[in-house]
């Protein structure tokens, strides 16, 4: 076995009591003080995550936009310096290559943060498909990425630096932020994947480790704890933010996955999946992501099939006892026909069929 | 980590415990441990048979499954009901509260061919 990446983070975790495990190649923190635990503090307090596995990729020069026009999906020529943006990255017949933020750092200067075990193929398809007139560059080892999530997120983190947090609104981000007592400044992005309020951080590896001790010093009064991917995964299925290699694939559309809102069909410039994409947001899709609450006891998992009568319509992509909710719910691809409210279907649970019904996502939304 | 002398316990971390004819089944606290947060639990019903080494039930984390092996050969005579609504007995109680099956056997030899809790605790140590 080849040996596991590790963050420049992973020193820090035993301190916390990490469980680690293998994530995409990753040797990452599954869980500090138990998943359900850490997952409240998110949503009353506030949790801090280590996501330095996700890569940054940096798209420069004279033809930036015009390239990211016809890679993404999502409408560039909306950015403007200091602001970010969801986008999806297609292949020709409308499946999904990744899911990632593309953040406007200056004019003609790019970030792209893509995930983790996507980078090198990211760095691929970009490479095979740009256009003159830009370079591009994997800079993901330049970042330690951490996450401060949660309706405390803002007041714990405004303790540490001067700049006004409050300025800085959803989807957008703030250049060379300094912190008390740490080296360099970061870029800080008001965005997540939990469903929380809370910023994302940039900062080089070394200032990163001293912003991580320092932010669980000063914010465990208030109850910030180090959250791992365990709880990550729970919080972000609640809010219905999607998984790619769950809910997005080479085989999954964002349209199939209902995220249509992130694909700007109607953008002149033509983008690689755009036939494909148009047609199904003009015709919807043969599929729909929907939520799905069990109505027999059971919790539905990763994989399992769905059935309507005897026909199998789909599958479960996500599913879990909500630990918010606790009720047990899941998300699922199925045929669109089925994908009205309320529709009672089966799914395979090992070797039973337990009864569910279709329910509105997301199953979680912040007060 | 509990580790009660006086349990026999299985390669897929069960402990089992001689009542008489009868025997008391559940997961030790080890096995809880690595599994996390237990949300639910699924067990046979009485009257049921187990078969040594077979599948009998499922205890599910927030995260994953894991199918509970039946340490013996037996027959189902109780179900810990409590375990449908507080499944994080598993957690806190492990030996205790959190009993899942009892099983009558025509063979209580098969339990000692079970190892004891030094045994278990060596290999766990090698995990």
């Amino acid at each position: 076995m080849t040996e596991l990446n590790r963050t420049p983070l992973f020193a820090e975790y035993e301190k916390s009591g990490a469980k680690t495990v293998n994530f995409g190649g990753w040797e990452m923190p599954v869980q500090f003080s138990g998943i359900k635990k850490e997952h409240e503090a998110t949503r009353m307090a506030a949790g801090l995550f280590d996501v330095s596995h996700m890569g940054e990729i940096l798209i420069e020069g004279q033809n930036a936009e015009r390239c990211l026009q016809k890679l993404l999906t999502n409408d560039v020529a909306k950015l403007t310096p200091k602001r970010a943006q969801y986008t999806m990255m297609c292949y020709p017949d409308g499946g999904t290559v990744d899911d990632l933020i593309v953040y406007q750092l200056a004019e003609k200067r790019y970030l792209l943060v893509v995930n983790a075990a996507n980078r090198e193929k990211d760095y691929q398809w970009i490479q095979e498909n740009k256009i003159e007139g830009v370079s591009i560059k994997d800079i993901s080892d330049q970042y330690v990425q951490l996450a401060i999530q949660g309706p405390k997120a803002e007041s714990i983190l405004q303790k540490m630096t001067e700049i006004d947090l409050s300025a800085i609104r959803f989807f957008r981000f703030e250049s060379d932020v300094p912190f008390n007592d740490v080296e360099g400044t970061a870029i800080v992005a008001r965005t997540g994947y939990t469903g929380e309020d809370g910023f994302e951080i940039y900062i080089e590896p070394g200032a990163g480790i001293q912003l991580w001790r320092k932010l669980l010093e000063e914010g465990s009064p208030d109850g910030l704890q180090p959250v791992g991917l365990g709880a990550r995964d729970t919080l972000r299925f609640e809010a219905n933010l999607a998984l790619y290699g769950q809910e997005l694939s080479s085989e999954i559309t964002p349209i199939e996955a209902g995220l249509g809102f992130a694909v700007k069909t109607e953008k002149e410039a033509d983008f690689i999946g755009k036939d494909v994409l148009k047609k199904q947001k003009e015709d919807g899709p043969p599929r729909k992501l929907v939520g799905l609450e069990m109505i027999d006891k059971g919790i539905p998992r990763t994989g399992y099939a769905v059935f309507a009568g005897e026909e199998e319509i789909g599958f479960i992509t996500t599913g879990t006892q909500s630990p918010t909710l606790k009720k047990n719910i899941g998300l699922a691809l199925i045929r669109a026909s089925h994908a009205t409210q309320g529709e009672e279907v089966y799914v395979q649970v090992r070797k039973r069929l337990l009864k569910a019904k279709v329910v509105p996502t997301p199953f979680y939304k912040k007060s | 980590m509990s580790l009660p002398k006086e349990l026999r316990y299985s390669e897929e971390h069960e402990w089992v415990k001689v009542e008489g004819e009868k025997v008391r089944i559940g997961i030790t606290d080890h096995a809880q441990s690595e599994l996390g947060d237990i949300v639910f639990v699924e067990l046979p019903e009485v009257g049921d048979t187990i078969e040594a080494d077979e599948p009998f039930g499922s205890v599910e984390s927030v995260k994953t499954v894991s199918e509970l092996y039946a340490p013996i050969n037996g027959k189902v005579v109780e179900v810990n009901e409590d375990l449908d609504d507080s499944p994080e007995f598993v957690n806190e109680s492990p030996y205790e509260k959190a009993w899942m099956i009892v099983v009558e056997t025509e063979d209580l030899s098969q339990v000692d061919e079970l190892m004891s809790a030094d045994q278990y605790q060596e290999m766990i140590d090698e995990e």
